[in-house]
């Protein structure tokens, strides 16, 4: 559902900072006079615009018709909608906040494991790398980004899981069990299965806005450093990472974007249950999720219309993050600057 | 797909299905959509008499259980008249709201209509049983020799989370000649909306009146214990792997994967598996009365020596109103057809057809909804 509007907008966000190119600068009817003639330069303008307008109308339209279609459940539910805890179609419940958990902790526990990983890659890539394996590494990884996510999620149900059940989750207990986040009952399907499939997905994304971003460094950045008696990973450390801050946050950002709105392979491995997880071990449930399991046999109005809600409140989570990201974006750029 | 359903979808489809995209679109972005001008688009080919030869098209959505067997029903149907059936199977809650908003000429069902929904629709809507769905209860228990037994006091409460141990001596007490593992019980069940939970839970608010008062009955159901797998086939991976597991499947998934079945106590005490003959019995025992008009009724807990408890219809659903006497002796032609003569493609499929006095049953309804023509097509 809110798909698009992850997709869409952080793209922009990350390439901009070192970008020279600066495309819009250009008025399109200086040099248009050639072949076509004013006439043709004015349908391809209006042609251009449309096709610019269409996308924030489309956007306009998906959230009108989701607020339209949520405004009975609002309405009927309110709060509950947001903050109850307990999700039952057959007696009329909707309390969504189990799900909104679960979508948060599950995105922000695949961040935290994608980033450095991302990172590292990307570096291999721009700064180690010999030539050869530099496209080798580059392709094998933009390749994560076309498996579809049915494949992902199936392939986390049927390897991931039984590897966490029988090895990985009693060995975690028995080495981190004093912290609470590493005990419980091992199902396999969990908030741990689930952050770690994802973090397999929005890997390559990371990755690649990174590699773009750490190549685009000028390379009078490192000659300084390098002048000035730095080793390779001080030139990495002090001078590329810096510069390439903002970019960096961003492509984390444009990750965390696809984790939200993530949903095939999420709901195959998280367990789907309604409750708030304490422990990665627990089956927890995301928003994406409970719309995919529920939106096609629900025949009843209310919880068509609680289901639109989550719809609503996903897509506001997703706007909110994006704009965060933004926000992030520019300060970190202002910070650089002023530094 | 078969070759007639493709050439008629090269044809005419595209224009049809994309209309009906943008019907389930507006529908379920408004909720309350239920004006008469979203009539299924092609409605004036039908509508006017019928010269012999004219081909018919009518379109239905719904529930994906029967899905399989629909599609061969329509092929085997459109080789013999000129009416091409096209189905969508997007699911039992959406084939009711198509018929409630009157996008299509005929919905499908795992779930029969509730008073409310059938109430909204304001117009007749009718229920047709076509054939046989079950649910099998399977589970993970590697060190038995006999299918595990179990009575339906024991499955809620295992559901219910209130047995916990396998080796708990209520299901000891079933099982005098195995010896069960002193582990967890690790319950799986479905996370998406679906008719095979509903059946479930129907059966477990019949015998439990815990269950009934807690849960209830309902396609989602708030489970009190246990995981979630997606799909029959989420369901079946999740048992599969976990030593001490126990979920419950569409009876056809369970036996194409040669799954380990549960055997059920019934209301007369006999532990049954749920092959073909044990389902068509609990149809047997409830439907044969031609007294019941209303053929939502519910199989589950059904009395019959033989009968397997956890059993339902699946059915189509025809407002014969809305869509006018046309089309609506097209589609009592078709399910005369296939109640009769269908059957055994249905057996072939796996699905369990009718037994032959709810068969009958349901053919006297349908000549009430539209007499039987002498003249014309013999299919």
């Amino acid at each position: 559902m809110s798909a698009p509007s992850v997709d869409l907008a952080p793209p922009s966000t990350p390439t901009s900072p070192p970008s020279p190119v600066r495309p819009s600068a250009e008025p399109l009817w200086t040099h248009g006079h050639g072949g076509s003639g004013p006439f043709g330069d004015r349908v391809y303008r209006v042609v251009i615009a449309a096709c610019a307008l269409f996308i924030p109308l489309l956007l306009v339209l998906l959230a009108v018709v989701v607020v339209r279609a949520a405004w009975p459940a609002v309405q009927a539910h309110g709060g509950d909608l947001l903050f109850g805890r307990t999700w039952d179609v057959a007696h009329g419940r909707f309390g969504a906040l189990p799900a909104v958990a679960g979508t948060l902790l599950s995105s922000l526990l695949a961040l935290f494991i994608a980033t450095p990983l991302a990172l590292g890659v990307a570096i291999f890539v721009v700064e180690l790398a010999p030539m050869r394996l530099r496209a080798l590494v580059s392709f094998l990884v933009d390749l994560l980004a076309a498996i579809p996510s049915v494949v992902y999620g199936l392939w986390g149900l049927f390897v991931l899981v039984p590897i966490l059940r029988s090895s990985v989750m009693p060995g975690l207990e028995r080495t981190l069990g004093f912290l609470p986040i590493f005990r419980g009952p091992a199902y396999g399907t969990s908030l741990l299965a689930a952050g770690l499939v994802l973090a397999i997905m929005i890997l390559p994304y990371i990755a690649s806005v990174s590699r773009e971003v750490l190549a685009a460094v000028p390379r009078a950045q490192r000659e300084a450093a390098l002048a000035l008696g730095a080793t390779r990973f001080e030139v990495i450390r002090d001078a590329v990472l810096p510069y390439a801050r903002s970019g960096l946050v961003g492509g984390v950002m444009l990750g965390l974007g696809r984790a939200l709105g993530e949903t095939m392979a999420v709901t195959m491995v998280i367990g789907n249950r309604h409750a708030i997880p304490s422990s990665l071990f627990d089956p927890a449930y995301t928003m994406a999720a409970l719309l995919a399991n529920e939106f096609g046999e629900a025949s009843n109005n209310d919880h068509l219309s609680a289901l639109m809600a989550v719809a609503g409140l996903l897509l506001v989570i997703t706007l909110v993050v994006n704009m965060l990201a933004r926000w992030l974006v520019w300060r970190v750029r202002r910070v650089g600057e002023s530094a | 797909m078969n070759p007639v359903v493709r050439d008629a979808s090269r044809r005419r489809l595209p224009v049809r299905t994309w209309f009906g995209a943008i019907a389930i679109a507006a529908c379920s972005a408004s909720v309350a959509c239920s004006s008469d001008d979203r009539v299924t688009p092609g409605t004036d080919t039908v509508a006017v008499a019928l010269p012999s030869g004219t081909r018919v098209d009518l379109t239905g959505a719904g529930a994906t259980f029967p899905y399989p067997l629909y599609s061969r029903w329509f092929n085997d149907y459109a080789l013999r008249t000129n009416v091409r059936i096209n189905y969508q199977s997007i699911g039992s809650g959406g084939g009711i709201r198509q018929v409630l908003a009157r996008t299509v000429d005929f919905g499908a069902t795992d779930v029969p209509m509730s008073d409310a929904e059938m109430a909204q629709g304001n117009m007749r809507i009718v229920h047709i049983p076509t054939v046989l769905g079950a649910v099998a209860i399977t589970y993970n228990l590697p060190g038995l020799r006999r299918p595990l037994k179990l009575s339906s006091d024991v499955i809620a409460d295992i559901f219910l989370g209130t047995v916990t141990q396998w080796n708990a001596p209520r299901i000891a007490a079933l099982n005098p000649d195995e010896t069960l593992p002193a582990s967890d019980i690790l319950v799986v069940h479905r996370a998406d909306g679906s008719g095979t939970s509903y059946i479930f839970s129907d059966y477990l608010a019949a015998v439990s009146p815990t269950w009934a008062s807690g849960p209830g009955r309902s396609k989602d159901v708030r489970w009190p214990t246990g995981i979630g797998g997606k799909g029959n086939e989420g369901v079946a991976g999740q048992v599969k792997q976990m030593v001490g597991a126990i979920g419950y499947l569409e009876v056809v998934y369970a036996r194409q994967n040669h799954l380990p079945v549960v055997h059920v106590r019934n209301q007369s005490g006999r532990f049954v598996s749920p092959m073909a003959f044990e389902i068509a019995s609990a149809a047997a025992a409830v439907a044969t009365d031609s007294a019941v008009r209303d053929l939502r009724v519910s199989l589950v807990n059904a009395p019959g020596a033989h009968a397997y408890p956890i059993a339902s219809f699946t059915w189509m659903l025809i407002a014969p109103d809305a869509i006018g006497a046309t089309k609506t002796r097209q589609l009592v032609d078709f399910l005369r057809w296939a109640l009769s003569d269908g059957g055994d493609l249905a057996s072939s499929l796996g699905y369990v057809a009718l037994p032959t006095e709810t068969a009958a049953n349901v053919l006297n309804q349908l000549d009430a909804l539209s007499p039987p023509t002498t003249a014309g097509k013999s299919p």
